[in-house]
């Protein structure tokens, strides 16, 4: 079991990628900016962070950036949920400090898939 | 109040208003000037005693007024006036019974005055019940669903639905009626 | 693990219909030509959310053409596309398809794919406008074809160097090798040549390489997949181990063992694929007719989306009251005259409490009436576009929270009120400039509480309303008497009457004479009274003044023979005692009172409902003087009661409407008692 920090502020998202996770045993915290992520994530650790990357208040690669200084998150897996498949747009999470990507749409045993890559 | 039942042999035909309805009727019974009726113990909520009610304004004669029933404001019928009778000074054993009305706009819970409740009927048969003749009794049979023979005499059973129908109560021609009847008593 | 992810399409809907909402408001305040970056931004978030999630829950419908929409903002948000007002519109109309999409998806009704693919079309065309103008037409290279012969593949020899940094991006070597190593059998030779000394070296960085082997068919795709995330903080070269085929350029290699697969299949196919399924299904199902607007439906419903701290404070203040409920049973448990003045404590306590707990509970029911004014700005674009107009939408009060049964009334008449304004208030620019008026008009929306009522105000700097016109009208029609002198009031009251308009040309936008007549009636069925006041070439103002809610309303109790009446507080103006030099007997008419300069038609009550034992003379008991849509009387009553709170009772539930009367309340003592319905009041007078 791991402690998962869901960063989105499509209330749709979180509820899936929650229940999803939970579904496998997993701790999940939700969060639904980047700010809210960061208050979150600057009093507890987790194992992954997912986040969304665009979202009001802070969005994805201000919230990878800051959270890559944190000396907790400094090699936590993150990885950002796009919608988009182009190299650009991929890139854009990992010049932050991202550690891969989920495309959007996904289903759940695609982001089940993924998570276990990323936590062994 | 004691329960009685009818041991009478099925007489007349059923009245249309209760074909093939289940066995075991039960009305409740109540005295108005000397006449018995009975009206459907489904359709009675509680009886209580009389207590004054608040004037509605502009409200036919037989509209008492109306009554708070735990927070809901329901309207109060003098029954002896809306069948055109004498009215008399309310007294102890006056009461109110209360009814759920069957409408379009949904049930509403209206009240009765009425001399006096006598007891709970229970009709075994169906077919105990006759269709009422049209007889010289002042309540027009329109109101009446049948007839019930008993020992003691007739009890009238009422279609309340329709009696206290408050479209029907408020049609010209049942404002007419009512105020003809209280200005020729009152003379 | 089978997931249902049905269950979350509800949120789906919710959310997305709000990001329209949001949308909608975004692109109704961008200005064309100076677009604010933060606007756009926003705007766009909402977009990209949809389509994310449509994806997820397979909307493809809807994430197809919310893509064209996004990508089109995404060049407006980085400059490369001017925003103008067609850009605007076009936008506008596909939130409006988009939300008759998600509607019928909603409903398992069939979605308009004619109207959808029609709108895509024109987001396209938009884009490529664009990218003729500046040129910078981008386009994919083709994959060159490459027509080699596929050589026989057993595996992989992969050369993974990767840069220092790696793991500071929370990638790990490791987990990418035993990534690896489901795809096939995988042995790993790590190089460690450049491992510096221990002094020297930086634990955070990664300083090995690795050769490895992986014997397996999976396709370079499959292998290189597993190095997607790592692409840009390493060297890779992969390179197919063969059987016994002769070396070739690895990237000619690469290229051929791609070629080889052509049928794997990619993202983009993957989605087409499911959304023609989708498709199929969605065809199958019911075929119900779509709802005009979904915001319109979620407005109706049952159920209340409260805030948190509402919820708090209703749980203070019952925290508030079984305290003081525990204090008055300590003193009631052996209470001795001594302490009567604690017990006057305890209760002047407890009617706080009440009244506090009540207001607080009441505002659970308080929406922001900005839920009914977030929609003009949409009606204000479209009408004025369509007179060809230029108006200015000035917003006031929003915030202002208005009882929710009372918001879904008043929405139908503002929007009436808005269109007259913007068809017969305001003029054509033209006209405007004629007259010395800046040319773009002005439409004002406030909204503010004041002394217990909640106003709102349709304002406008057109026009104003011609008296001459609807005093000839009044005239004709004969609702005024020739010869009579009417106050501005009187006359512009007409137009409430039904039938009665006096718009030279009938417009679609605001309709013929219909309407203001059923405005007021609506105004009125939630207890509201609405007033104009108007100057000619200066424009009009409708105000419509509300009850904060509809559940409590303070009251005057006054009697009338043995009757007991509560007059609406808000209504009164002051109670005066009759002197029979101010009473005015007109032979035959009715009797009117001087009151502050004014002849005022007495009402008595008494007379009016038929009460028993009443004071009759003028002198002997009260005359109340009550306002309502502008009107003022004098309600004659015997005596005044005291002032209460009293919460609203159907009387119409069990019995009927009673005219003059607007509901009923319990008493202290239990018995009913009659609210006035003082507009209604005024209209049956027969004085009046």
């Amino acid at each position: 079991m791991a402690t998962i920090l869901v960063v989105d502020d499509s209330a749709s998202m979180r509820q899936m990628v929650e229940f999803t996770l939970k579904e496998a045993g997993h701790q999940v915290i939700v969060a639904e900016d980047g700010q809210v992520a960061l208050n979150i994530a600057q009093g507890a650790s987790a194992d992954l962070v997912i986040t969304d990357v665009n979202m009001p208040n802070m969005d994805g690669i201000t919230l990878i950036k800051e959270l890559r200084a944190l000396p907790a998150y400094k090699f936590t897996p993150i990885l950002t949920l796009t919608t988009e498949s182009t190299t650009e747009k991929k890139m854009e999470g990992k010049g932050a400090g991202a550690t891969g990507w989920i495309v959007k749409p996904f289903n759940p045993e695609k982001l089940l898939a993924t998570v276990n890559k990323v936590l062994g | 109040m004691e329960t009685r039942t009818t041991d009478l042999a099925p007489v007349g035909k059923r009245s249309p208003q209760r074909e093939a309805v289940a066995e075991n009727l039960q009305y409740l019974t109540f005295n108005l000037a000397g006449e018995s009726y009975g009206v459907d113990i489904l359709k009675v909520q509680e009886i209580r005693g009389w207590m004054p009610v608040t004037k509605v304004p502009n409200a036919p004669v037989f509209i008492r007024g109306v009554m708070n029933l735990r927070g809901a404001i329901v309207p109060v019928v003098d029954l002896r006036l809306r069948f055109g009778l004498e009215s008399v000074e309310y007294t102890k054993t006056t009461v109110v019974i209360v009814v759920t009305v069957h409408a379009d706009q949904g049930d509403r819970v209206i009240g009765m005055v009425v001399d006096g409740v006598s007891d709970v009927l229970n009709i075994n048969n169906a077919s105990d019940i006759k269709e009422a003749p049209n007889f010289g009794s002042s309540v027009s049979t329109e109101f009446i669903n049948g007839l019930v023979a008993l020992d003691s005499g007739m009890v009238m059973l009422l279609d309340v639905d329709r009696l206290l129908s408050v479209e029907e109560m408020f049609s010209l021609e049942t404002i007419r009626n009512s105020n003809a009847r209280a200005i020729a008593h009152a003379s | 693990m089978a997931i249902d992810i049905g269950q979350f399409v509800q949120t789906f809907f919710d959310e997305s219909l709000e990001g329209l909402d949001v949308m909608e408001a975004g692109l109704l305040a961008l200005s064309p030509g100076a677009a604010d970056l933060e606007q756009i931004n926003t705007i766009f978030r909402a977009a990209h959310s949809i389509k994310g999630g449509s994806g997820t829950f397979g909307f493809s419908e809807v994430t197809g053409f919310t893509h064209a929409m996004e990508t089109l903002l995404d060049k407006m948000r980085e400059g490369s596309l001017v925003v103008t007002a067609e850009t605007v519109n076009t936008l506008l109309e596909s939130v409006d398809c988009l939300r008759e999409m998600l509607v019928s998806l909603r409903e398992k009704a069939d979605i308009d794919d004619a109207q959808a693919e029609n709108l895509r079309i024109r987001l396209l065309s938009l884009l490529e406008q664009k990218e003729t103008a500046t040129g910078a037409a981008k386009e994919e290279s083709a994959a060159p074809s490459l027509t080699s012969p596929a050589a026989e593949i057993i595996g992989w020899r992969i050369e993974f160097l990767p840069h220092p940094q790696l793991m500071h991006s929370g990638n790990d070597p490791v987990r990418i090798f035993r990534e690896l190593s489901t795809l096939g059998e995988l042995t790993a030779q790590a190089d460690c040549s450049c491992l510096p000394r221990l002094a020297e070296m930086n634990p955070e960085d990664c300083y090995l390489s690795w050769q490895l082997e992986l014997h397996s068919d999976a396709s370079h795709e499959a292998v290189a997949e597993v190095f997607a995330w790592v692409e840009d903080e390493c060297e890779l070269h992969i390179e197919p181990l063969a059987a016994p085929m002769p070396a070739t350029p690895p990237k000619a290699q690469e290229a051929a063992a791609s070629a080889d697969k052509p049928e794997a299949p990619t993202a983009s196919t993957d989605e087409t694929r499911q959304g023609e399924l989708v498709l199929e299904r969605r065809k199958i199902g019911d075929r119900r007719q779509n709802e005009r607007r979904a915001s319109a439906a979620a407005a109706d419903s049952g159920s209340i989306r409260v805030s948190i701290d509402k919820v708090d404070s209703v749980i203070n203040l019952v925290g508030e009251l079984v305290t003081t409920q525990s204090m008055l049973g300590a003193l009631g448990a052996d209470f001795e005259m001594s302490r009567l003045d604690k017990l006057h404590e305890a209760l002047d306590q407890l009617d706080r409490n009440t009244r506090d707990l009540q207001e607080h509970v009441m505002r659970i029911r308080m929406l922001p009436v900005s839920s009914v004014f977030s929609r003009f700005s949409r009606i204000v674009h479209d009408v004025s576009g369509k007179l060809g107009k230029q108006v200015e939408l000035i917003i006031n009060g929003e915030q202002t929270e208005i009882d929710k049964t009372v918001i879904e009334k008043i929405g139908d008449p503002l929007v009436h009120l808005v269109r007259n304004s913007l068809d017969h208030g305001l003029e054509p620019p033209e006209e405007r400039l004629r007259q010395d008026k800046p040319e773009t008009g002005k439409i004002m929306l406030d909204a503010y509480h004041k002394s217990g009522s909640i106003f709102i105000e349709v304002g406008d700097d057109g026009r104003g309303l011609d008296r001459e016109a609807l005093l000839r009208k009044g005239l004709e029609n004969g609702l005024l008497k020739p010869g009579e002198d009417y106050s501005d009031e009187q006359i512009y009251e007409l137009i409430f009457h039904p039938g009665l308009s006096t718009a030279k040309q009938i417009s679609d936008v605001s309709g013929r004479g219909v309407g203001m007549d059923v405005v007021r009636r609506n105004i009125q069925d939630v207890g509201g009274n609405i007033q104009i006041a108007s100057e000619r070439g200066h424009g009009t103002k409708i105000t419509i003044c509300l009850p904060l809610t509809l559940a409590i309303l303070d009251g005057q109790l006054v009697t009338v023979g043995q009757d007991c009446y509560i007059i609406p507080l808000l209504s009164i103006i002051e109670s005066v005692q009759a002197r029979n030099e101010m009473i005015n007997r007109v032979a035959g008419k009715n009797e009117l009172f001087r009151f502050r300069g004014e002849h005022l038609p007495v009402v008595r009550l008494y007379e009016l409902f038929g009460a028993q034992g009443a004071v009759t003379d003028l002198e002997k008991g009260l005359l109340v003087v009550v306002e309502a849509d502008g009107r003022q009387v004098g309600l004659f009553v015997d005596d005044l009661l005291g002032q209460q709170q009293v919460s609203i009772k159907s009387l119409e539930k069990n019995f009927r409407r009673v005219p003059g009367i607007a509901g009923a309340t319990i008493l202290g003592d239990g018995r009913v008692g009659l609210i006035l319905d003082i507009s209604g009041l005024i209209r049956i007078n027969p004085a009046m």
